[in-house]
């Protein structure tokens, strides 16, 4: 007895055409022309994130404490341990490990950012977890200037030569979560975070 | 599958055109839908060249589903992804329904998935006692409605607030002070994601579609805007994700591709919020993601339908809704009338095609063959000419009112006989022009004239302008 995939490709086969030419995709107007870190800041504005420059890593603690205050939330905050060695004390602001769902802010870095759209290219390992840009309501993202490439396709090809293959999960993350099925009104803050701020070092 | 309602097409179309509710949620389709896609288009530039990018894409893999799926099958598996074949929906019941004992899965969260809606399977898991939780907003709260989603992208397209409401009070166990609450469409979302955050915490298993598989690395891509689809996939201790064999793509890049049609046509958003690509499950030692993944490839049909030279370009499809959102029809009568999973011209496509021509006699000529549908489809699959097809194909399986049937044979005979075809069109205009009132004719046999008037000739026949302009420009 054949199985329902010796079925399901017996039938797929007998039907095989001429494969047409393959096209390039093109891409969004101005993505080649403009300037990438401009294109990516302006970008990320328009899908609601929140974005400050700054000079060095060295300032990103006090950077954190600054946005933390304005938006009234605790100085607390799980963070990627690419991080730790930050002066997190000098800012304030405690550490937790992991993310749960009582943490109200995560800080993550990010494998590369796009600047066609916007968008946070996230790879996920042991020392990047996925759940940290997930579960809390307040999501803020390390971004170096050297990380931006101008389309999804350059961040894949980044992947093939850092990292040879695909993480467990790669998420593209382009603003706070949102929903528009309750009358198309756009909300933010679906099942996601509610804020994402870009810290742009470099 | 969903118990197939396209046979009380007419009955239920009728009803719709005469709810004032439905009629002021529908109107909302032409602002968001239709101008957010065309201004995302423009912003886009070339669309017309990424169309045709994504319709080569499509058209390389249907070329060759086969290979191209051996090719998914083979990376997928090499990452630990556990691979499955349903021939059709009962056969991809029994398979996630043997998952979920296996894995003794007591609680199910699930991503937004048509393909799941097309095989039923909530209703199967919940027959074997595992709870199920949409949590989709819109599908949450169609689950809470017991409904159906009307429309493929947007569930509740046919809700207001106020309904949305009313379910929420019914189901949340709240203190609730006043009615402002019921306005608070932000509020809404807010206690939905309350409700929710910990059926996600809790789950066993997560279930979600695919939007893309893409062969070269064996990952599976989805979609979303809510980050429901990647807490289902990244909480629970097993992922299943269910989709149809023709979703697969070559690369990676095409896929990107893809991403940059589907989510502008759908919505008008250049990039959706959360476009995630998964590939296998958690590697050793690894702190989060499913211990097992397995992904399901559906058939249902969809083989077949690649043998139908004529209806193939259907499996380019990758399901943004703009068809139904750009048609006459079903801006007027919403999804539901179309009865079963797929609405709007896809579906008119879809559902003959799935479950045989008599299963949905009316859903191939609910549509004014205006044409909007094949200019706003991302991939340019050419839906009034395949609703055309579908209705010869009506004619010839007599299918068709026989009045009907033999009104086209006349007319065939007619249009192959000049000397007679002339002075019948002459006697047909001469006759509808006496009978008219003011130009229209209201009284026709057949219906046609229920609802609508029916411009009267203009007396000549088009041949016979015609020819005294030849006449005139002669002279």
């Amino acid at each position: 007895m054949s199985t329902a995939r010796e079925r399901i490709l017996a039938r797929l086969r007998t039907q095989s055409g001429n494969a047409p030419a393959h096209l390039a995709s093109p891409i969004a107007n101005g993505v080649m022309e403009d300037d990438p870190i401009a294109r990516f800041m302006a970008r990320a504005n328009a899908l609601q994130s929140t974005a400050e420059r700054l000079a060095s890593l060295d300032t990103v603690p006090l950077a954190v404490a600054a946005y933390l205050q304005s938006h009234k939330l605790p100085r607390q905050l799980v963070c990627w341990p690419q991080y730790d060695p930050l002066d997190w004390a000098g800012a304030s602001i405690v550490r937790a490990p992991v993310a749960d769902s009582h943490t109200l802010v995560g800080l993550t870095g990010c494998f590369a950012a796009i600047a066609e759209t916007g968008t946070l290219m996230l790879c996920s390992s042991a020392t990047t977890p996925a759940i940290t840009s997930l579960l809390p309501e307040t999501h803020i993202a390390v971004v170096m200037a050297s990380q931006i490439v101008r389309t999804m396709e350059e961040g894949f090809q980044r992947l093939q030569t850092t990292l040879g293959r695909p993480p467990r999960a790669v998420n593209f993350v382009s603003g706070p979560s949102r929903t528009g099925d309750i009358e198309q009104t756009m909300t933010l803050g679906a099942h996601g975070p509610y804020r994402v701020h870009l810290l742009l070092v470099g | 599958m969903h118990a197939n309602e396209s046979l009380m097409f007419k009955q239920s179309a009728r009803a719709k055109l005469a709810d004032p509710q439905l009629q002021r949620s529908l109107a909302r389709i032409p602002i968001k839908f239709v101008k957010g896609r065309a201004a995302a288009a423009q912003e886009f530039g070339d669309f017309e060249a990424l169309r045709e990018a994504g319709q080569r894409v499509r058209d390389t893999v249907l070329a060759d589903l086969a290979g191209w799926l051996e090719r998914f099958e083979a990376a997928a598996t090499a990452r630990g992804v556990t691979v499955h074949w349903a021939e059709d929906a009962a056969d991809a019941r029994r398979i996630v329904g043997e998952i979920a004992r296996a894995e003794r899965v007591k609680t199910v969260v699930k991503s937004k998935s048509m393909v799941t809606e097309e095989i039923e399977l909530n209703e199967a898991l919940a027959a074997q006692g595992v709870e199920v939780v949409e949590t989709d907003l819109g599908e949450y709260v169609i689950q809470l409605a017991k409904e159906r989603p009307s429309h493929i992208v947007a569930p509740i397209i046919h809700k207001n607030k106020e309904e949305v409401a009313d379910l929420f009070a019914a189901h949340h166990a709240r203190e609730r002070k006043d009615d402002a609450w019921r306005e608070d469409i932000a509020g809404l979302c807010r206690e939905a994601r309350e409700v929710l955050r910990p059926k996600f915490l809790a789950a066993d298993m997560g279930i979600s579609g695919a939007n893309f598989l893409i062969a070269e690395t064996g990952s599976a891509m989805i979609v979303t805007n809510e980050g429901n689809g990647r807490l289902c996939t990244t909480l629970p201790r097993v992922h299943v994700a269910i989709t149809g064999i023709e979703k697969v793509v070559p690369t990676l890049d095409d896929a990107a591709t893809l991403v940059r049609l589907l989510t502008r046509s759908a919505t008008g958003q250049p990039i959706s919020n959360y476009v995630s690509m998964l590939t296998g499950p958690r590697d050793k030692g690894a702190v989060e993601g499913p211990v097992a993944m397995h992904i399901v490839l559906l058939d249902n049909g969809r083989s077949k339908l690649l043998a139908d030279e004529q209806l193939r370009p259907m499996l380019r499809c990758i399901r943004c809704g703009a068809c139904m959102n750009h048609c006459p029809v079903y801006q007027n009568i919403g999804g539901h009338p179309y009865g079963w999973v797929y609405p709007g011209p896809m579906g008119s496509v879809l559902t003959p095609s799935f479950l045989g021509l008599a299963a949905a006699p009316d859903l191939p000529n609910a549509a004014t063959l205006c044409g909007q549908c094949e200019v706003a489809c991302p991939v340019k699959i050419p839906l009034p000419e395949m609703l055309r097809t579908l209705r010869e194909r009506q004619v010839a399986a007599q299918l068709k009112d026989w009045r009907e049937r033999w009104a086209y044979r006349l007319w065939g005979w007619l249009a192959l006989n000049p000397w007679l075809y002339r002075p019948a069109m002459r006697m047909g205009s001469w006759l509808l022009a006496l009978l008219a009132d003011d130009g229209q004719l209201d009284a026709l046999p057949g219906g046609w004239t229920r609802g609508r008037t029916f411009p009267a000739p203009a007396g000549d026949t088009f041949q016979a302008r015609y020819r005294a302009r030849q006449r005139e420009m002669g002279r």
